[in-house]
């Protein structure tokens, strides 16, 4: 979907790896933008490349993982294409990062205080006495219960979720556009990861930044996400408004991963499942990557791969959808919801 | 496998597990040169501090809470992995708390465990037929080799992999493969009870609903009995009968799975409930609870809830809660509860198929 002033276009981008028995790709030709305070989720399981898909973003890919081909603009500008020194002043004052174990992000050996004023001061012209007021003003604005306490304190006197909070002020620090957040909560016990969600909407909310929100949890999305892009084997399934994609899937996949969720107040005695595995980066199989398990399958769909169509307000890449099939969406709809419940079960996939 | 294969009767169920007063501490103190020269008190961790719990036969108990509340202790200290300081864990009427090793032997046979990861709990120099068939062996349940063969090609089958998959290695597999091998090891010695312990964290939401369906097909098929701990509530709530609530070492709430989850009593069942992510999209905000769990080393006085209960008073401060019996056949350990001063309304209303997410998908 063309949107009138993107903040964040990604453009055919792939990702690959090369590797002693050939070059993998992980990233496989995916197009999708973010605007201006928008949440993007992106969903899937492990391996469909979400996370390299934020770290291409913002250009913390792994050697020797690289981007093959595709562009990456922000506000117009490429930024795939930086040499490292203009990257990393990009990184922080632009984009935000935020990733799942915040000890990994934070410096043991360094005070809260100090890590923060470093960055407001390597992005702005502020002085130390003001950076570390700002650091203050920062700790209290995500929650830091006696910040002016805390500020000199080192990370391992907090807990998970008070350190997943001075991640988020270290992310927020000098007003980034965007923020990647990779599985921001995956790491923390239910109830401080509804604290959490809770300050990303609200911080985001009232700074008009766009967060590009990567998760395997449906259920954070939900609450949190505008849009969302479901990925399965590098590729985008399904791309849309976060009602219409979950309660309205239009993929086979995004449907039968929606119904495999237990959910509570809902009483079934078999989950639907979807039979095999997503497969591994060496055998992704000719056509759409999903066919091998889709009980929709036909000809074209081991042949050809299918791209991303528009389908009501979200794009979805499935043949099924194809208008040349002169099939109506509601027709196409109905045909991935017929999937009966006492699917095949097959464990070799 | 013919003996082990009659379904499941719940008129004939008893008892299978019956825990009292269980409690297991455990001595983080410094040195004892560095407690001398510091003057520093010993320090005890009351991993798991008197549970009651009882498990029905072919019923699926499940265990819930955050982490650090003592679920896996409870685990481990059931299939014998700890000794209890305190309390009783009665199999079929018998106490196996603190046998010996030798005494704990046939025990073993009929009470197995499935751990969390998959990666870890697998020998990855050993065949997958070889990891099958160690529980056979070392329990003399098979009397020459094409027997210990045949069975574990019956296991095999039975958690949906193929025979010919026995010839490979552990990490051949993914992740929900291996949990299958580990599940087919664990039925290796025809038990009646599993422990499981967070057997579906880690993986991914399409292969652990083919894990959960697998259980409950063994479950009916074997007329297993289960205790299921996770931290994932939608999930306790899809495979369990009936459910626990841990916080702190202690069990706080006990009931059915439905009236648990639709008319939760103790704040912090109801606590936990709020925090479930809305999949139904109906724009409700969850609730966030100030607070995190407190350090176990040092738990606050009275109830260990009670610093970020809405409810609390000076008793909860004071008095730790003892389990109340409530009708329906579950417990509550709250002061609140017992004095009325928890106002009632249930915090999800009755549950109905959330509409778009394909009720009738999921009848069959």
């Amino acid at each position: 979907m063309a949107m009138a002033n993107p903040l964040l276009q990604v453009r055919n981008l792939v990702v690959e790896f090369p590797t002693r028995r050939g070059t993998l790709t992980a990233v496989d030709d995916i197009s999708f933008d973010i605007a201006e305070g928008e949440v993007l989720g992106v969903v899937g399981e492990s391996g469909a490349g979400k996370s390299m898909t934020g770290a291409a973003v913002i250009g913390l890919l792994e050697p020797p993982g690289r981007i093959a081909s595709g562009e990456v603009l922000l506000e117009g500008r490429r930024i795939d294409n930086l040499p490292y020194e203009k990257m990393r002043r990009i990184r922080g004052k632009e984009i935000g990062a935020i990733f799942q174990d915040p000890l990994t992000s934070l410096n043991p050996l360094y005070s809260i205080g100090r890590q923060l004023t470093e960055t407001i001061m390597t992005h702005t012209d502020m002085t130390p006495t003001q950076a570390r007021a700002r650091a203050v003003e920062l700790l209290a604005e995500v929650g830091i219960p006696a910040p002016e306490r805390r500020v000199d304190q080192y990370p391992h006197q907090f807990s998970g979720g008070m350190r997943q909070r001075v991640v988020i002020a270290l992310a927020l620090c000098v007003n980034p556009r965007l923020i990647i957040a990779d599985e921001p909560t995956t790491a923390l016990d239910v109830s401080i990861q509804a604290q959490i969600i809770a300050l990303l909407k609200r911080l985001c909310r009232e700074h008009g930044t766009a967060v590009m929100l990567v998760t395997h949890d449906m259920g954070v999305i939900a609450e949190t996400a505008d849009r969302v892009a479901v990925m399965y084997a590098g590729r985008i399934a399904e791309i849309g408004p976060v009602r219409e994609v979950i309660k309205n899937a239009k993929h086979p996949y995004t449907h039968g991963l929606m119904g495999s969720i237990p959910a509570i107040g809902h009483d079934a005695d078999r989950l639907e499942q979807i039979p095999g595995s997503m497969p591994r980066l060496t055998d992704i199989p000719p056509g759409c990557a999903f066919n091998p398990r889709c009980l929709h399958a036909f000809d074209r769909c081991r042949r050809d791969r299918p791209e991303l169509i528009a389908v009501d307000d979200g794009q979805v890449s499935c043949w099924l959808y194809d208008t040349a099939a002169g099939r109506t969406t509601a027709e196409a709809k109905a045909i991935v919801a017929s999937r009966s419940g006492t699917a095949m079960e097959r464990a070799d996939g | 496998m013919a003996e082990a294969a009659k379904i499941h009767d719940p008129a004939a169920s008893g008892t299978v597990l019956k825990v009292a007063g269980l409690k297991r501490y455990f001595d983080v103190s410094a040195p004892w040169l560095n407690r001398v020269l510091e003057r520093q008190p010993r320090q005890i961790l009351k991993a798991v501090d008197g549970i009651d719990l009882e498990i029905a036969r072919g019923e699926t108990f499940g265990l819930v809470g955050e982490s650090g509340c003592g679920k896996s202790t409870v685990a481990r200290l059931i299939v014998g992995l700890h000794g209890p300081t305190a309390g009783s864990i009665e199999l079929e009427g018998r106490n196996i708390a603190g046998l010996s090793r030798k005494q704990m032997a046939p025990v073993r046979r009929r009470l197995q465990m499935i751990f969390q990861d998959p990666y870890a709990s697998l020998n990855p120099r050993w065949r997958v037929r070889d990891i099958v068939a160690e529980p056979i062996r070392a329990f003399g349940l098979a009397s020459d080799k094409a027997a210990v063969e045949r069975r574990v090609g019956e296991l095999l089958e039975q958690v949906r992999l193929n025979p010919r998959d026995g010839e490979k290695f552990p990490h051949e597999f993914s992740g929900g493969q291996r949990q299958r091998i580990s599940i087919a090891r664990a039925l290796a010695s025809n038990p009646e009870f599993l422990v499981c312990d967070e057997p579906t964290s880690a993986l991914d939401v399409s292969v652990q609903a083919q894990i959960l369906n697998l259980m409950r097909d063994l479950q009916r098929d074997l007329g297993l009995t289960y205790l299921f701990i996770s931290h994932n509530l939608a999930v306790v709530y899809h495979i369990s009968n009936r459910v626990g609530v841990m916080y702190l070492g202690k069990m706080v709430e006990q009931a059915p799975s439905r009236t648990l989850f639709t008319t939760p009593r103790h704040p912090y069942t109801r606590l936990l409930l709020d925090t479930i992510p809305d999949l139904d999209m109906t724009g409700r905000e969850r609730t966030p609870v100030g607070g995190e769990v407190p350090n176990p080393i040092n738990p606050p006085t009275g109830c260990s809830f009670h610093p970020r209960c809405p409810f609390a008073n000076e008793r909860c401060r004071v008095e730790s809660p003892r389990a109340l019996a409530m009708p329906g056949n579950a417990t509550v350990a709250c002061h609140g509860v017992e004095e009325g001063r928890v106002p009632e309304e249930p915090v999800l209303a009755a549950p109905a198929v959330p509409e778009g997410l394909g009720g009738s998908v999921h009848d069959g």
